[in-house]
């Protein structure tokens, strides 16, 4: 269990996590580890049969939903946008960004790596590029992120996942005619 | 998929400077934060013939001011083409379409898409910030609608708007290494030309550039140069302390902190005219983009003596001649 000086740390303190801007945070856990933990996540058979139960019970979905809260919050300062973009920027969340930027840095960035509206902590998108560097994917850093719906602020990204609503969320330079550029999937709509 | 509906296509003296391969110059028309109408035409006067063009800036640094969409059409009244700047912090997906159909049917040729300074620097630090979508994604938005002839939703649009799309990247902030990359993907979202931060730091532009070419971006995109007089020590301690993303290497500094009191003024305007001299020289380099901190007026000094200046001379009616020649002609842009 994480103190709660580890917790204020990361920023993932509710009330440090959802008051004002949004705060950069840089993750608790090596993007070499997550990468790696990502293929525990990978949509299957059971995952998707998982995810459409979830999804026509209320309850189940509540605590599922609250469970992965919890674990993002406490790793990435997560604030549940539901359309996860996370293996695509070396596990550091672009929506601790308090301006939200999915594509990237802005030009704000102090000589020293500092968030220009938070100083006193690191910009989340030069963190991203760090651990992208690391791990040989800053390749990812170059996809084009689409613009987020954001119908699906609150619900689980994992469900999202697993009934595959996040394809198509990014997109290599070629790919950038394909119409139409938001994703249009209904949330909780079946597939 | 082709917009060439038969559209008459806005053809800019930008677009046409940088398709020329000229070096191209535009500076910066700040509106204001009052209800005159004649404060950017008396801006624009002082730029007219010595630009391909002036960005109006959109309530820059997050301080109310007239909108740039309104003065970019005060711009195009006084004669000065406008480059319509608009930023992803005041306005949502719905807001920012509306805009750019706006600018597009109302002959705005050149638009210039960024996020935005966050409202923390602004006259409004409580106002909300909305960044509904991103810089990059406003480009890519922009360029599927003139290109591909739809909004966001898919929905139609027609016609389809022509404008000239630019955006804005900084080589000199964290991480320095990603620069050129960013900017590789702001054009293949759609971008055509980009104006940079503030160049004064020749060694690190030159290796941004070098970057650039091998990425090749220079035959997609015209790269326009940020630069501006430093006119007091003043000045150059706001740009280094107050204005996030702005580099100012020692050598520079300690050459403005040499000269008497008296000269720093005229050291500063030097140090831009051997600025924008050095650029001309750097390959890919397609323009200078002079901000010049109110001091606009001393803009065709700085032009004449880096010896890029005056224009060749186009008045706007001429501009516009040439357009209803092209649309004669049956010239549709084909996206």
């Amino acid at each position: 269990m994480p103190t709660r000086k580890h917790l204020d740390r990361i920023g993932a303190v509710p009330e440090r996590r959802h008051a004002g801007w949004p705060t950069p945070v840089t993750p608790s856990v090596s993007a070499r580890t997550l990468y790696r933990l990502h293929h525990l996540l990978e949509p299957n058979p059971v995952y998707r049969r998982l995810a459409a139960w979830l999804e026509r019970n209320p309850t189940a979905n509540r605590l599922f939903t609250a469970a992965e809260e919890r674990v993002k919050g406490t790793i990435f300062g997560c604030r549940m946008c539901g359309q996860c973009a996370l293996p695509a920027t070396g596990y550091a969340c672009p929506m601790t960004c308090p301006k939200q930027l999915r594509n990237g840095p802005c030009g704000g960035v102090s000589p020293t790596g500092m968030c220009e509206v938070h100083p006193e902590v690191r910009c989340v998108w030069l963190v991203a590029f760090e651990r992208a560097e690391t791990e040989g994917r800053t390749e990812d850093l170059s996809l084009l992120q689409r613009p987020i719906d954001h119908r699906q602020w609150g619900r689980s990204s994992w469900v999202n996942y697993w009934q595959g609503r996040d394809e198509g969320m990014w997109t290599s330079a070629d790919g950038r005619r394909r119409l139409p550029i938001v994703q249009r999937n209904d949330p909780g709509e079946p597939r | 998929m082709i917009s060439g509906n038969g559209h008459r296509p806005i053809s800019g003296r930008l677009r046409r400077t940088l398709d020329s391969g000229r070096f191209a110059i535009t500076a910066e028309i700040g509106p204001p934060r009052g209800a005159d109408p004649d404060a950017i035409g008396k801006k624009a006067a002082l730029l007219r013939g010595w630009v391909d063009a002036a960005n109006v800036t959109d309530n820059q640094s997050a301080h109310v001011r007239l909108s740039s969409f309104a003065g970019s059409l005060l711009a195009m009244s006084a004669g000065v083409e406008p480059v319509m700047q608009l930023t992803c912090r005041d306005r949502n997906r719905i807001a920012l379409q509306s805009d750019l159909i706006s600018a597009a049917a109302l002959g705005i040729p050149n638009i210039l898409l960024l996020t935005g300074d966050h409202p923390r620097f602004g006259d409004h630090p409580d106002a909300k910030a909305v960044f509904d979508i991103d810089g990059v994604q406003l480009v890519w938005t922009a360029a599927t609608m003139r290109d591909q002839g739809r909004l966001l939703s898919g929905r139609r649009v027609d016609p389809a708007p022509h404008w000239l799309i630019g955006t804005v990247e900084n080589p000199f902030s964290p991480p320095i290494s990603f620069r050129a990359r960013r900017l590789a993907k702001k054009v293949a979202a759609g971008a055509e030309f980009v104006q940079t931060q503030f160049v004064f730091d020749l060694d690190i532009f030159e290796r941004f550039m070098a970057e650039v070419h091998d990425l090749g971006i220079t035959e997609k995109c015209g790269v326009i140069a940020g630069v501006g007089p430093v006119r007091s020590l003043r000045a150059l301690e706001y740009i280094s302390t107050k204005v996030p993303g702005i580099h100012v290497p020692d050598a520079m500094v300690r050459r403005l902190r040499g000269v008497p009191a008296n000269r720093v003024a005229d050291e500063g305007m030097q140090i831009c005219v051997e600025i924008i001299q050095r650029l001309t020289e750097i390959s890919g380099v397609a323009g200078a983009h002079v901000m010049a901190f109110g001091y606009e007026q001393g803009i065709p000094e700085i032009l004449e003596r880096a010896g890029v200046g005056p224009r060749p001379d186009r008045s706007v009616a001429n501009d516009r001649a040439a357009n209803d020649r092209a649309a004669n002609e049956g010239s549709g842009r084909a996206g």
